[in-house]
């Protein structure tokens, strides 16, 4: 029948070919480009996702410029210097410590964190959860009593005993204790939509034709919910931030030396820096605020691209 | 039925024993002994060897361990070195504390997220949905550390509307009075843990709503001639009820797990402020006995979570 067409048509077999490739490509929408397309029909998204790639790429140049040994000195002169002014535009701490710096440099050692955290944290999940899931019987079952152990942890209890067992910790340390026990939620979700897929058509007839297990799960399974996992990794990007936050907050996460987000909202414990001296933890809250909303924000948007029923952009 | 809850039961006792060992073990490698610096700061090396040779901390492990579950079972903690008395006496003391604000602040997230799940639901898609649906999102990603400082600042510090540490005030006296001071101290924290944990709820709620709405037995209601309201209160919410009742025990533990933020921004004197004052000193035997009660109640509120739900969904019922 192809060939009947070629016959009795003036288009050449190129421009058939190219035709035929474009209006699969338009039938068949990659996953970025209707990610961008959602982006496009929602505005305040768009703007939540330039706040958010914007504010990281300012920390992360910013704190290079930023001499932090020395910005950490006690300099008595400035003790809590009013905010807006040339020198100190949000004032300065109690040891009289600039706290537009010490914003910058926490940001990045806070949002680099959280980062890391979301990295490991997300792939050991989703490893964990493909696995689980796919390997349904004792394999699945013994995965699952890991998993309702770790659950029964108090979390923020063990995290803070094991940043006290462990001496001489710095970030990279606190990411991997951290790592330990955020990855329950992940896997949680990845095991029940792999457990969905692994009976579909699909994985039966590759199992079939002798397709290792490995490469069904990570070659096959796993871009079939990769909408799932960038939705995922994104929404827990915004609760890791919490995470490291809240422990410096409550003088278990990053020491003292080195600030971060949360050390500085820990300003506020003193009732006169609350009242008084608001300059020096206020900022930091509503920027962890204001970080959390945005990148949720654009969660919410990756899951509507990823559900076709919810889509806003793709219609066109 | 029964035989799911015993499997339940089962599966629960080696996850004891892995956590009290998990715990015993973690305490046991933090660094510092107990003695040194809380008797006296001139004490003899010498003698505080022999104390801790008395308290058996020289021993093999195992063997401490050991010492310390036969302790557990007859009820003693141990002593904490901090305060100079028993675990369970300190931990008694401020248990009360802890439970009392959990609660109190589960009763609120409920009365608050009940009516709002159902609203949400009956007006699928409309407005008061989406205003429900950007509150519930906005309270969910905002970490609770943060919303506390600000909550105590806004309402403690600068309206001056509610006390800001303590759970009770030093000049109560007569039982009204106390209780009174009591609830007074619980109120804002217990508000803002409500106003900002309904998101579990109403989702679920919302969902629940949304399905019976279109089921048969509405349909047959409809038909009936019930009035929407009674449609609502008696036929949608009564059947979504029991599941709802399951997120009870889910929602304790977290309350749990947040309780250590609440009591140290508020300096409420309950097990969370005592644990994070113990690490501070040190005090091994309250740690230990914290982790593990707090872990046990962890347990044990999924437990409750998993039974209501089997109950009510056969569906989940292990074979």
């Amino acid at each position: 029948m192809a060939e009947n067409f070629e016959q009795h048509s003036d288009i050449s077999a190129a421009d058939l070919a190219r035709l035929s490739q474009e209006a699969q490509a338009e039938a068949t929408p990659s996953t970025a480009k209707i990610i961008w397309s959602e982006f496009k029909a929602d505005r305040p998204a768009m703007a939540a996702l330039f706040i958010i790639v914007g504010f990281i790429v300012f920390v992360m140049v910013g704190a290079l410029f930023i001499n932090t040994p020395k910005m950490m000195e006690t300099n008595i002169m400035a003790y809590f210097n009013q905010p807006f002014t040339p020198e100190f535009w949000l004032g300065a701490d109690s040891g009289g410590r600039s706290v537009a710096k010490q914003l910058i440099v926490g940001s990045r050692n806070s949002i680099g964190i959280a980062i890391g955290l979301t990295i490991i944290s997300s792939t050991f999940g989703i490893c964990w959860g493909l696995i689980s899931g796919y390997f349904n019987g004792y394999i699945d079952w013994g995965m699952q009593r890991v998993y309702d152990f770790m659950m029964m942890l108090p979390m923020t209890m063990m995290i803070i005993v094991l940043v006290t067992i462990i001496p001489h910790y710095n970030s990279v340390t606190l990411t991997f204790i951290f790592s330990i026990f955020y990855w329950e939620g992940t896997s949680r979700l990845i095991r029940s939509r792999t457990l969905a897929e692994a009976e579909k058509d699909y994985v039966a007839a590759s199992r079939t034709s002798g397709t290792s297990h490995w490469k069904i799960i990570f070659r096959e399974i796993m871009p079939n919910i990769s909408s799932l996992i960038i939705v995922d990794c994104t929404l827990s990007f915004a609760e890791n931030i919490g995470v490291e936050t809240g422990l410096s907050y409550l003088g278990f996460g990053l020491p003292s030396q080195t600030p971060s987000l949360g050390t500085m909202i820990s300003n506020a414990n003193d009732p006169n820096n609350i009242t008084q001296y608001w300059w020096t933890w206020l900022p930091a809250a509503l920027e962890i605020i204001i970080l959390c909303l945005a990148i949720s924000y654009v969660g919410q948007v990756l899951r509507r691209a990823a559900d076709a029923s919810q889509r806003q952009g793709a219609a066109d | 039925m029964w035989k799911t809850i015993l499997r339940r039961f089962l599966i629960m006792i080696p996850e004891v024993i892995i956590l009290s060992l998990l715990v015993f073990l973690l305490a046991k490698a933090m660094p510092g002994d107990p003695f040194t610096g809380s008797i006296n700061p001139k004490a003899d090396p010498q003698q505080i060897k022999h104390l801790m040779r008395m308290n058996g901390l020289y021993d093999p492990w195992y063997q401490q361990y050991w010492n310390w579950v036969v302790h557990l079972f007859h009820g003693n903690l141990g002593n904490s070195y901090q305060y100079q008395e028993p675990v369970t006496r300190l931990i008694e003391g401020r248990a009360g504390n802890t439970l009392w604000l959990a609660l109190f602040t589960m009763i609120l997230t409920y009365v608050f997220a009940l009516p709002m799940g159902v609203f949400a639901g009956r007006h699928e898609g409309k407005l008061p949905d989406t205003i429900i649906r950007v509150y519930t999102y906005v309270t969910y990603c905002i970490p609770f550390f943060v919303i506390l400082v600000i909550g105590i600042w806004i309402f403690g510090y600068v309206l001056g509307w509610f006390p800001t540490t303590g759970s009770i005030s030093s000049d109560a006296t007569g039982w009204l009075h106390t209780v009174g001071s009591r609830f007074y101290h619980i109120l804002l924290p217990g508000l803002l843990g409500a106003l900002f944990g309904t998101v579990n709820i109403v989702q679920y709620l919302r969902s629940e709503v949304i399905d019976a709405k279109h089921s048969d037995y509405v349909r047959t209601a409809r038909s009936k001639g019930v009035p929407n309201r009674d449609i609502y209160l008696h036929h949608i919410f009564r059947n979504s009820l029991l599941p709802i009742a399951a997120f009870a025990g889910y929602s304790i533990t977290g309350l749990l797990n947040g309780s250590i933020f609440t009591e140290t921004v508020f300096s409420y004197p309950g097990m969370g402020l005592l644990f994070v004052n113990s690490i501070s000193y040190r005090d091994y035997t309250v740690i230990t006995a914290l982790v593990l009660i707090y872990g046990i109640l962890n347990l044990l509120g999924t437990l409750l979570s998993d039974i209501i739900l089997s109950i009510v969904d056969p569906r989940i019922r292990i074979e």
